[in-house]
């Protein structure tokens, strides 16, 4: 069971929404992923376009939680605006900070993100910062009292998998709130490494939607994070750096 | 006397009967969609969609988009 604040949620897999082929696709790929937490990004609506269907509107919003990002931000005051504008529509009070500070790698500014982390929590949020896989600010926002925090695999929307598991795991055994992996995950090899590092949770998108059959691959997911879950709870073997026989070594046949 | 307004960043003549935020919602034809309205830079709760349009108001419609 992964509990961020006072929500309980089965599935520790949460989804991204953007760039999938079609809306049919993409509603197959959340049912199968069995995904309860899926983000959205808040943006001006195309009024003058006629209407295009808008994916939220067509989920059935009791059996999802809304987590919407603060992507577009780039400071502190806009990401919570944008939080603030997302409270506004009444389906949510999680939101994920999300503060780019490299345009060219995506990745997060650490100091804007620990501003509005602070600032949101004052207001009441329940707050996920997206942040680097840096051991020392995600102590530092731990402090603060997030919710969970949301260290990144690699740059958004790169696919490279785990870049420092060392790190991750630092940061996973120093957290007293729930350490989802987000951003960076290619495959579901990365996300079972992830939550055989530890990880209470996986958030990704792009592994999905740009997937050549992202309901497969959904499923696929699904099926990695559990196993990973598994393999963590059992505890794995050593490594060792020579082979040792699993046949018994006694009463040999041979000469 | 005829409004005109900034929705969502274009020039914008409001119809005589459109006289509330809620009204123009429908007007648009978004009065059921999930959406959020910024007046004039301040987030209106849907609780005060019947505030007045005035003229130069400055009106932005925002909603959620998929995203990651």
């Amino acid at each position: 069971m992964l509990k961020i604040a006072d929500k309980k949620f089965s599935s520790r897999l949460l989804l991204g929404t953007g760039k999938y082929p079609s809306f049919k696709i993409q509603k197959k790929a959340v049912e199968v992923s069995e995904a309860e937490i899926l983000t959205f990004a808040v943006r001006r609506m195309d009024i003058f376009e006629k209407s295009q269907p808008n994916f939220l509107e067509q989920l059935d919003l009791t059996r999802y939680t809304l987590l919407p990002n603060t992507a577009g931000a780039s400071t502190a005051e806009e990401a919570v605006h944008i939080a603030r504008l997302a409270k506004a529509s009444g389906l949510c009070d999680m939101v994920k900070v999300e503060i780019i500070g490299c345009s060219r790698s995506l990745l997060p500014d650490p100091v804007e993100t620990l501003r509005a982390s602070e600032m949101l929590l004052e207001e009441g949020f329940i707050v996920l910062p997206y942040t680097s896989d840096d051991v020392v600010l995600a102590r530092k926002l731990c402090e603060l009292g997030v919710h969970a925090i949301m260290p990144g695999a690699a740059p958004i929307g790169s696919g490279r998998g785990i870049l420092n598991p060392l790190n991750l795991s630092f940061i996973i055994e120093q957290s007293n709130v729930p350490v989802i992996i987000d951003a960076g995950v290619g495959s579901p090899k990365d996300a079972a490494f992830a939550m055989e590092l530890g990880a209470d949770g996986v958030l990704l998108n792009t592994a999905v939607s740009e997937a050549a059959n992202p309901v497969m691959m959904a499923e696929a997911m699904k099926l990695a994070i559990e196993a990973g879950r598994l393999g963590y709870k059992a505890g794995r073997m050593p490594v060792r750096d020579y082979g040792v026989a699993s046949s018994p070594t006694e009463g040999l046949v041979t000469n | 006397m005829e409004k005109m307004i900034d929705l969502n960043g274009k020039s914008y003549s409001v119809v005589p009967e459109v006289g509330t935020i809620q009204q123009l919602l429908e007007h648009l034809g978004l009065g059921d969609r999930i959406l959020i309205v910024e007046k004039n830079k301040e987030i209106l709760q849907k609780d005060y969609y019947d505030a007045p349009i005035m003229d130069r108001d400055q009106i932005e419609i925002i909603h959620f988009v998929g995203g990651g």
